[in-house]
């Protein structure tokens, strides 16, 4: 792949540590105005939440990091390597959005499982076909994700045949299979049942304690106190209030966070 | 055999019908032959004007988007005996202005091709809406997936959004199907001998009107009911990972 040479020289230690780097970001749907000028960062294993409420602009916030919104205006750079955008906010290199969208793997609320295909297919599809692996060594590296994930023995079930946790835990198989750099959640446990949202918490959980570097939209404010290492509450598109979980929750300053925190507990 | 059919009176149309001369059998048969080679070869052609039709009207500049409606409208609008008659003179009337042009003589449209073009215009416009409708339910999220991984976009096609609308398009394809069959019975009009044209040469020759039309029409009926299982076949594969609406087995 020709990622090595586009990506900031490991030698410049504070950029390379810099996993996610959004600046000044807006984004307007029409005349509404949904994110007013955004930054943050995220460094190599951070687990960042992002919380707010709703209409506050944090999903489109996290989906405008691999350009699934369009931002107006503003300025991305993922692990180091500036995104190319045209004046209107639009990726202007098709090419390096790709290549940058595989290292990004997101999971969504609603799963969006490919529902074509079985559990195994909808794992492998993206390292065979975009990333050229080697299917056999693609398909072994899929039953070890399912596995981990508690699914081995669904393998070769449709994704329609699942319970919606299920279906999430696969779809962060399929995510962890592309190896990427950085994880994006938006709202992964959302449109699940109450019961199941402990068995897909766990999943994230582990993968936070093992290092990876994740951003999680989330509702879930006790889950983002335990797992998270930086929490930014977004207010009407703006960045209210970041910090630590132990400030953000244990002592929040603005009276907007007071009063979310409060009506959500 | 022989006595049962004398017994029945049917002696008669069994000797008209039998496959080598002085019997019309052989020219039915490749009278259908002929049908089927233009509907294999128009439905083809159809499915191709309709997928790139599709993807044009959903996602094309303006002027594509334009140029489509015409496009539809136009075809739907239109009989489709009066759209033969148009489309294959002017057709042929094209083909050979050009070859005049580059110093050629008369060219004689070969029958197949001009088949094909001309019934593949018709379909490619009720194609281009079964596929344009089939695209659109697909649920955007797994479109939306396939993006979010870095898929490129005629990857993302190939991959994810044809085999995803087929269960939504199969049952409108499986008519269009039928249809091109059918229709390549009004290629008559042009002195094509395709299956109905084989028939009425016959009856007229023998006067067996009865007998011919009968064939004729059993013959349409065997190519309907192998295309029913076949794409009842398509369909079930179309299907695959959805739950049946009945519930039950996987």
């Amino acid at each position: 792949m020709d990622t090595a040479k586009a990506v900031t020289p490991a030698d410049d230690a504070s950029a390379s540590q810099e996993a996610i780097k959004v600046e000044d970001l807006h984004k307007s749907f029409g005349k509404l105005e949904v994110l007013k000028g955004v930054s943050l960062t995220a460094h190599k294993g951070d687990v960042v939440a992002i919380i707010g409420g709703s209409g506050s602009g944090k999903s489109t916030m996290l989906r405008s990091i691999n350009f699934l919104e369009t931002p107006s205006s503003g300025r991305i750079t993922i692990g180091g390597e500036l995104v190319e955008m045209h004046a209107d906010g639009s990726p202007s290199n098709r090419r390096q959005i790709e290549r940058i969208r595989t290292r990004l793997a997101m999971v969504f609320q609603q799963f969006n499982l490919w529902t074509h295909r079985t559990l195994l297919e909808n794992v492998i599809e993206v390292p065979v076909h975009v990333l050229k692996v080697p299917k056999a060594q693609a398909i072994k590296r899929a039953h070890e994700l399912l596995e981990r994930v508690g699914l081995g023995d669904k393998a070769d079930t449709y994704p329609a045949y699942l319970s919606g946790g299920q279906q999430q835990r696969a779809a962060i198989a399929r995510a962890l299979a592309v190896d990427p750099s950085v994880m994006l959640f938006d709202e992964p446990t959302s449109a699940l049942d109450p019961e199941l949202v402990g068995e897909v918490l766990t999943v994230i959980r582990d993968l936070a304690a093992e290092g990876r570097t994740m951003l999680l939209v989330t509702h879930e404010m006790k889950f983002a106190r335990e797992v998270a290492n930086h929490v930014v509450y977004l207010y009407q598109g703006c960045i209210e209030e970041q910090g630590s979980p132990a400030e953000v929750f244990g002592n929040p300053k603005s009276e907007r966070l007071k009063q979310f925190l409060s009506s959500v507990t | 055999m022989t006595g049962l059919l004398d017994s029945l009176g049917l002696a008669q149309s069994a000797e008209l019908l039998s496959l080598s001369p002085p019997g019309w059998g052989g020219n039915l048969l490749r009278g259908l032959s002929h049908s089927l080679q233009i509907a294999f070869g128009a439905y083809a052609l159809g499915l191709v004007i309709g997928l790139f039709g599709a993807y044009g009207k959903l996602y094309g500049g303006k002027v594509t988007r334009d140029l489509l409606a015409i496009y539809t409208t136009v075809i739907r609008a239109v009989p489709e005996l009066v759209l033969i008659l148009i489309l294959y003179y002017v057709g042929s009337d094209i083909i050979n202005k050009i070859s005049a042009a580059m110093g050629g003589g008369r060219v004689e449209v070969n029958g197949v091709a001009a088949g094909i073009w001309v019934l593949g215009v018709v379909q490619g416009a009720y194609a281009t809406e079964i596929l344009r409708g089939a695209i659109q339910a697909v649920p955007p999220g797994q479109i939306e997936a396939a993006k979010s991984f870095g898929m490129p976009a005629f990857m993302t096609m190939r991959r994810v959004t044809i085999p995803a609308m087929m269960s939504f398009a199969v049952p409108g394809l499986a008519n269009l199907w039928l249809i091109a069959t059918k229709d390549t019975a009004l290629l008559a009009v042009v002195g094509f001998n395709e299956l109905t044209l084989e028939t009425r040469q016959a009856a007229s020759s023998t006067r067996a009107y009865f007998t011919f039309f009968l064939a004729a029409g059993f013959l349409y009926l065997v190519v309907t009911l192998c295309s029913g299982g076949v794409f009842a076949r398509i369909e079930k594969w179309a299907r695959r990972g959805q739950p049946s609406l009945k519930g039950g087995s996987r």
